[in-house]
């Protein structure tokens, strides 16, 4: 592809800071009474809810047997048949503790996130389940707001992330790209847009966990969005109605037409947090340039990715 | 906050209790636990409907709101510490008026009534509601103390609950020596208790939204009374939540009921279908349409790390509740509920002639509070007249000393001061001569050492 080659050139983006941060969120002093240091978080840790064998989904909404019911079936089709996922550097997901993997993000109704947590689950030593972060969208959409917390979706609250990083040592998957990366027309494909407001580096700094980059190739073509329709997007409510080769034609159906094309997902080294030393989060400078560095790794080993691949469909 | 600051804020132990609300369930409840500690030396419940349980030795006083009138209680009582467990946290019962009344002017009105430098109250524990944090769509999945909503309240229930809170959070600013422990409690849910919840989670099958399976947290109704409890024996300063270990998904909860869920409420207008629903008889708050949409957590965590420990987790509250759902309809009508008489609970409490037994056994019959003061008021009327009057059957306004029985005067004497004993002697000597009575003050005044004890 002659495009593949063409150096992105996107000056940092500045964002002005709106709304309340995680800092506000979380650390700040209660406005309510008069404040008083109450017990450590560490302290705190050890009072997580105990396992309920008998329970059929976990407190996050996560159903076990619907897990592995859609993970037997069509996610199993789609790693191992229609994506022919290759994974590399594996042993850069650690073993235990938190870690946030953070990655790149395309696809109409994107493909991405369960094909990462598949090959964790298929791939590594230690396979562990993952969450992943979606908009708070899909909490307020019917359907979307029963199914996908059962898949293992978690609604991207900093809050919910510290809780999985932290307090449970999880994984957990951001796409810190959010929508901006979904709603991308094919001829952006692989060029990364930008990472949020940083929040995910605050939310790991704090956490002490490492980050983890993920470069991932396919998920772009797979899904391919070739325009949007203002009018039908206001209809439904939908956060976009894009065109895709089997959407809106073949209906809600139509959303699942991936076409087949060659997945490569490629783990990076993670990148420790707890390096910057104590609070680093409250130094907002550090937070957008850590954030800035973990898009250009991505970046970088995208193209890096896209400059050795023959075929869109082959790999 | 530091350590010296800290140390002052556990302070002293509860030892006299008011609790506002004594006619809610919780109120009662509450009592009921307190009653079997020693250590209390009073427990005063104060409201405007009666209490709904049985109470052994918890005083009742039948006062609304009225600041001034608390206010004289816990003056004339020397209450320590205030447990305001009168919060509406239910629109379904309440008009909105009623409980705006209730919640948020009542709440101001007790918070002024333990108001001030000159007030004996040391402690002040509020039974809040984690509808504090509401139900949205950009909620965290655990609320924990220190968050704010995400946004500002939007259904009757929470703006009230929100003010409330307001009240006492001025309150805790204005008296930085008292101890304010705010309660926040997701929903609770046990056999003795009629919520919204009950209610729908009674019905044949469980109505709701399609499309949606919230998460939900409930608390048992004896953790509910534990926690309030924990925090009358404990001084903890600040906000804690109280809900019960684990989430479950509302599909879960209902499949532990054993009832079909029934997702019959639209995903768009449910606010307009629930409102011919209301006039079937299914009631569903609006306040509860929010959680039955997008559900709630809240972090129990700061609790369990202060010491207290949950009986139950989520999901054994609601298997026990599904139990008593399966026995409610076998068990109806085998124990007749309680009625608060008041003249049965003065005499049960205060008459000597009631035999005591189980806790109150051994324990000498005490005088209320209301026979001493007429007493005293009796003896002033004695001591009003002078010493040289010849002492004869003089006017006996209505309820005079010489109408009590001697076991009545007997019961009351230790009330007295020494001075006072010798008079009532003398008028006693002057008047009835009853034996019992003569006998009881000279043990008393020889007991108190006095050289002329007994004449």
């Amino acid at each position: 592809m002659a495009e593949e080659a063409r150096p992105i050139v996107e000056a940092p983006e500045v964002e002005p800071e709106t709304g309340p941060g995680i800092a506000e969120v979380l650390e700040v002093e209660s406005p309510r009474l008069p404040a008083r240091r109450g017990p450590g978080a560490d302290e705190l840790r050890e009072q997580l809810p105990g396992l309920e064998p008998e329970r059929r989904v976990t407190d996050w909404g996560r159903s076990e047997r619907l897990e592995s019911l859609t993970d037997r079936t069509i996610v199993d089709f789609l790693y191992r048949y229609w994506f022919r996922v290759e994974v590399q550097g594996i042993e850069n997901v650690p073993a235990e503790g938190g870690a946030l993997l953070v990655s790149n993000h395309a696809g109409a109704l994107p493909p991405d996130a369960p094909m990462i947590a598949k090959a964790i689950k298929e791939e590594h030593p230690r396979p562990r389940p993952v969450h992943v972060t979606v908009e708070h969208f899909f909490k307020g959409y019917p359907g979307f707001a029963m199914l996908l917390p059962k898949m293992g979706a978690v609604p991207a609250h900093p809050a919910n992330v510290h809780r999985l990083l932290y307090d449970e040592g999880q994984l957990v998957v951001v796409l810190p790209e959010g929508r901006k990366g979904t709603e991308k027309l094919v001829k952006d494909r692989y060029r990364l847009r930008r990472f949020g407001r940083g929040g995910f580096v605050e939310a790991a700094m704090r956490a002490r966990a490492p980050i983890v980059p993920i470069a991932l190739l396919g998920a772009e073509e797979a899904a391919p969005i070739f325009a949007h329709i203002g009018v039908l997007r206001r209809l439904t409510g939908f956060l976009y109605f894009p065109i895709t080769p089997t959407f809106p034609h073949f209906g809600i159906p139509g959303m699942l037409g991936y076409l087949p094309a060659k997945f490569v997902i490629r783990f990076l080294p993670p990148i420790p947090t707890d390096q910057w030393g104590e609070e680093s989060w409250l130094d907002r400078g550090l937070v957008q340039e850590v954030a800035g560095d973990v898009r250009d790794r991505i970046q970088r080993n995208v193209l890096d990715m896209l400059a050795q691949r023959k075929s869109v469909w082959l790999g | 906050m530091t350590v010296a600051e800290a140390a002052s804020r556990a302070g002293p132990r509860s030892r006299r209790v008011l609790i506002t609300g004594m006619g809610t369930y919780w109120g009662g409840r509450l009592a009921q636990r307190l009653e079997a500690d020693e250590t209390l030396e009073a427990i005063v419940g104060v409201d405007s409907r009666d209490p709904k349980v049985e109470l052994e030795r918890t005083e009742f006083v039948r006062v609304g709101t009225q600041h001034a009138l608390i206010r004289r209680i816990i003056h004339a009582a020397e209450i320590d510490t205030v447990v305001d467990t009168r919060l509406i946290v239910d629109s379904v019962w309440t008009a909105p008026r009623v409980a705006h009344e209730n919640n948020v002017i009542g709440t101001m009105n007790i918070v002024t009534a333990c108001d001030g430098r000159d007030s004996p109250v040391r402690k002040f524990v509020c039974k809040s509601s984690a509808h504090f944090y509401g139900a949205e769509r950009d909620d965290p999945a655990y609320f924990t103390e220190d968050m704010p909503r995400p946004h500002p309240p939007r259904t009757p229930i929470e703006r009230d609950i929100v003010e409330a809170e307001g009240a006492v959070r001025d309150f805790a600013v204005r008296n930085r020596d008292k101890t304010v422990t705010v309660l926040r409690f997701c929903n609770g849910l046990g056999p003795g208790l009629t919520t919204s919840h009950s209610q729908l989670f009674s019905l044949p099958a469980v109505p709701t939204i399609l499309g949606f399976d919230p998460r939900y947290q409930f608390i048992d109704e004896e953790d509910i009374v534990g926690i309030l409890e924990h925090a009358v024996r404990e001084n903890r300063h600040g906000i804690y939540n109280g809900a019960g270990d684990g989430v479950l998904a509302l599909s879960e909860v209902i499949g532990l009921l054993g009832k079909p869920m029934v997702p019959v409420l639209p995903p768009w207008g449910t606010g307009l279908a629930a409102g011919p629903l209301n006039r079937l008889g299914l009631r569903i708050p609006v306040e509860m349409l929010n959680q039955l949409r997008y559900g709630r957590g809240i972090d129990n965590r700061k609790l369990k790390a202060e010491g207290y420990g949950y009986r139950y987790t989520t999901r054994e509250t609601v298997a026990r509740f599904a139990e008593h759902l399966r026995t409610r309809r076998l068990l109806r009508g085998v124990r007749q509920p309680y009625r608060y008489e008041r003249e049965v609970e003065e005499f049960l409490r205060w008459s000597p002639s009631v035999r005591r037994t189980g806790a109150t056994a051994g324990k000498s019959w005490r005088p209320s509070p209301r026979q001493v003061a007429d007493l005293q008021k009796l003896l002033a009327s004695i001591e009003s007249r002078p010493d040289d009057e010849p002492p004869a059957r003089v006017p006996s306004p209505p309820g005079d000393y010489d109408d009590l029985g001697a076991d009545e005067v007997v019961g009351l004497l230790p009330s007295l001061d020494r001075a006072r004993l010798e008079q009532l002697r003398r008028h006693e000597a002057d008047g009835q001569q009853r034996p019992a009575v003569m006998e009881a003050i000279d043990r008393l005044l020889a007991g108190s050492g006095a050289p002329d004890g007994g004449r």
